[in-house]
């Protein structure tokens, strides 16, 4: 489902097309924003629609006096230029209603940026760390551990979504506050759920704080945003949304599996070409 | 004006370097001019090559011919690195600039014709360099902004990264003794009469942003002096493991990266000016203001580099300030665009193709500026940060900003530099295939960074397929647009019709429009005198 004035925006060009099949999926010829199903995506989303309105009446604005200029001051229809070079109080005003505008617009985009920005009181804390090329996951209140790998190719199930799916999504409640912290162990990473939470960078040596309350059960996708080398495009995020209830028995499940012996699957996706980068970086340093 | 008595009593001298002398130790501004203009196109059959094999590669989903992810990510670096600093600067500022400057202060050279020349030297080399950062052990895979830890040895071993750095040094010090000379030249050998506020745009433009360069280059080589003995040397300013920090150099590299963008777009606004009033027979429109608004935009240039940091866990307050900081440039861009379309309002506006590329760029940049707007805010840039959104907003403003520049320029100056017209016909068949193929191109990048696409990857889910195969059509389109340019040019430059001093009739009021075509080897050695009017 297209988001509000995106949707409006792609009617008026006569490209809507179906609803997608999944809805936490964009559709084929999506135009507008994914669909929030956070309260900070909500917000961006919003502020996003209204700077769109906003800067489409502009660019139309400049367009429109662009298509003036050309018809009625073309050599044909005036032979004979006019040689004015000022006007206070067109170029007052042209610097001033930008202004006036910029302000109008900055309100908004402050709320938005300290809304977004922390929850006070968390009721979950999800740490994201970063690795080439695969997400770990800790539950720190929870002493839950695991990786989270892609999916090859030619091991897809029915049903999962080719360099989407993971073999260990993460798991997480709705209708709760929940703490994010993100780092890295090697090099920078960024950690994205375009519905769920805007993207945050993964850097070692630093953690980030983000938070995010989800609305809705589901499944919600993401991939690393910010180039980490050769498989930066094989490290997905995948945030399975789910009751508390549910979750409560995920993490009484998850904490007996990690006492077997052989702990959590650990199964990292690999490829011969990852392994031999591997191999290089794993050498000694200093 | 004795132009023709001056050029013939030059001859008398005769000693006009000639065969490979004349190329290799030229002081000339112009045959320097010639060189960076050569550079600049040899660098974009290169750098214009790998964005087609990468649009080629994204066209569907899936892997379709680049198996080797690290040789995808070596072109996505490549191709950044080749057109910001061998196509765009070169063209823009070493070749314009120096073949137009002079002609337009009224001086005889550049202040330092043989600083002009180890300038445009240094730059081959620095070419070289990057080419062996590109081709050696793989390439250099870290993206055109070389952020460690990725860039650091750890995790780039061998020399492609130490290549790329090296060239970006070279680069670094061509760009600075050019922009030394710039500033001496404009500030210094203006003809009598050309006060600062006569100046004619294009020189406004080139002085501000010979002194962004001057500025903004020494950060970027202390960053890269820094990351380079990270490298080789055990430094650690960046490994936090050695009590450095990733984003110190990301705080480095944006202090010169954020002028960068100006100082790809400013000498771009000074060609449009000039072509705008030119094919208007208008005056430009607000002539302080437009000067001013460059030296604003190019002083807050220098107070904005955090936008592009907005994810990176900078402190809320920090990203507050630099929301406000960034949504001030778009004042006095605000004023540019308006004024150039006050300067077209009133006129008789001839339609050749130096005007539609003109045109065009105000319209695109336009689209490339709101866009800037709309990512200035950070709360929505965190959402939109290192997504096709991205990729489609710096492409409206530096590859349809910039490169639309570039190619308005070339077209109204050409008969200048050969003394040949272009095919008004091919020209125009140049403009309509590029407009509407750079647009099918990077158009629809809104939407799929809109949907979350991240950048810089070789594969995308399938979700992703319609809007990107629209892309792979438009980039298609553009190469064909890119084709008949070579034509259009091969052709001026051989065969075009002999051009009058002046083709563009009374609108072009600017002096290199008062020496002969193509302008002799030497000009202006008695300075012409500037009247009043800001004329000649």
């Amino acid at each position: 489902m297209m988001h509000r004035f995106g949707g409006v925006i792609s009617i008026a060009i006569g490209t809507f097309l179906a609803t997608p099949a999944w809805a936490e999926l964009p559709s084929p010829w999506q135009m507008g924003m994914v669909r929030a199903a956070s309260p900070s995506i909500t917000e961006i989303s919003a502020l996003h629609d209204l700077l769109l309105v906003i800067m489409t009446v502009i660019t139309i604005f400049v367009l429109g006096l662009l298509i003036i200029v050309m018809i009625k001051f073309n050599e044909k229809a005036n032979p004979a230029p006019s040689k004015t070079t000022h006007h206070a109080g067109l170029e007052i005003a042209w610097t001033v209603i930008p202004i006036v505008l910029l302000i109008a617009i900055g309100i908004p985009s402050f709320k938005l940026l300290y809304f977004t920005d922390r929850t006070e009181n968390p009721e979950l804390t999800l740490k994201a760390i970063g690795n080439q090329w695969y997400w770990s996951y800790e539950y720190p209140d929870q002493g839950i551990e695991f990786d989270s790998n892609l999916v090859a190719e030619e091991d897809l199930k029915e049903g999962q979504i080719r360099l989407l799916a993971v073999d260990n999504a993460v798991v997480l409640p709705v209708e709760t506050d929940i703490r994010i912290l993100i780092t890295a162990n090697d090099v920078i990473h960024a950690w994205a759920v375009p519905q769920l939470v805007y993207k945050v960078d993964a850097v070692p040596g630093r953690i980030s704080e983000t938070w995010m309350r989800i609305n809705e059960e589901g499944t919600f996708y993401g991939q690393c945003s910010e180039l980490c080398g050769v498989m930066h495009s094989r490290m997905p995020i995948v945030v399975h949304a789910v009751s508390k209830d549910a979750f409560a028995v995920w993490v009484a499940k998850t904490k007996a599996q990690a006492t077997l012996p052989d702990g959590v699957t650990k199964s990292r996706y690999r490829v011969a070409q990852a392994r031999a980068t591997a191999v290089a970086i794993t050498a000694p340093r200093n | 004006m004795a132009y023709g008595a001056a050029a013939k009593g030059h001859d008398d001298h005769g000693h006009n370097p000639t065969g490979w002398r004349r190329w290799v130790l030229s002081t000339n501004h112009k045959d320097i001019g010639t060189l960076y203009m050569i550079i600049a196109v040899i660098a974009a059959v290169f750098g214009g090559g790998m964005s087609w094999l990468i649009r080629a590669e994204l066209a569907l989903p899936g892997i379709q011919f680049i198996d080797d992810f690290h040789f995808y990510n070596m072109m996505v670096t490549a191709h950044g690195l080749i057109m910001i600093f061998f196509v765009v600067m070169p063209a823009l500022i070493g070749g314009f600039g120096n073949w137009i400057i002079p002609l337009m202060i009224g001086a005889p050279d550049m202040a330092f014709p043989r600083m002009n020349n180890i300038s445009f030297w240094l730059l081959a080399a620095s070419f070289l360099l990057l080419i062996g950062s590109a081709v050696i052990g793989g390439g250099a895979a870290t993206g055109w902004t070389v952020y460690p830890p990725l860039s650091t040895a750890m995790f780039s071993p061998g020399p492609a990264v130490d290549f790329a750095i090296l060239s970006l040094h070279v680069a670094g010090a061509s760009s600075i003794l050019g922009a030394i000379n710039f500033i001496a030249t404009i500030l210094n050998m203006r003809a009598p009469g050309m006060t600062i506020h006569r100046m004619p745009l294009f020189v406004w433009a080139m002085l501000i942003t010979a002194i962004l360069l001057v500025l903004a280059l020494p950060v970027l080589a202390g960053g890269l002096t820094m990351l380079l003995t990270d490298r080789n040397f055990g430094t650690a300013f960046f490994d936090p493991a050695g009590g450095g920090d990733p984003l110190l150099w990301q705080h480095l590299f944006w202090f010169f990266g954020h002028p960068e963008v100006y100082i790809m777009i400013l000498p771009a606004f000074g060609i449009v000016s000039h072509i705008v009033s030119t094919f208007s027979k208008k005056p430009v429109f607000g002539y302080i203001g437009m000067a001013y608004a460059m030296a604003s935009i190019g002083l807050v240039g220098f107070v904005v580099w955090a936008h592009h940091m907005f994810t990176t866990g900078i402190s809320v307050d920090t990203r507050a300030y630099f929301i406000a900081a960034t949504m001030v440039i778009a004042v006095p861009t605000g004023v540019k665009i308006f004024s150039w379309i006050a300067t077209m309002w009133g006129g008789s506006i001839r339609f050749d193709t130096p005007m539609l590329w003109a045109v065009g760029f105000i319209f695109l940049f336009t689209v490339g500026g709101v866009t800037g707007v709309i990512l200035a805010n950070a709360g929505v840039t965190m959402q939109l940060h290192d997504t096709y959104y991205i990729v489609a907003h710096f492409h409206y403003v530096l590859s349809l900003g910039a490169v639309f520049a570039i190619f308005a320029g070339f077209y109204y100056w050409i008969p200048k530099m050969t003394g040949r017209m272009y095919s008004e016909k091919l020209g125009k068949l140049h403009f309509w295939l590029t407009f509407v193929g750079v647009n099918v191109l990077f158009f629809p990048q809104h939407f799929l960074g809109l949907a979350g696409m991240p950048r810089r990857i070789v594969d995308y889910p399938d979700i992703y397929a319609n809007w990107n195969l629209v892309s792979s059509i438009g980039a298609a389109i553009t190469a064909l647009g890119t084709l008949v340019f070579l034509v259009v040019a091969l052709k001026a430059l051989t065969s075009g019709e002999k051009a009058a001093a002046n083709p563009w009739g009374e609108g072009a009021t600017t002096l290199e429009w008062a020496v002969p075509s193509p302008a002799p080897f030497h000009t202006h050695e008695d300075p012409p005198v500037i009247g009043s009017d800001g004329h000649h």
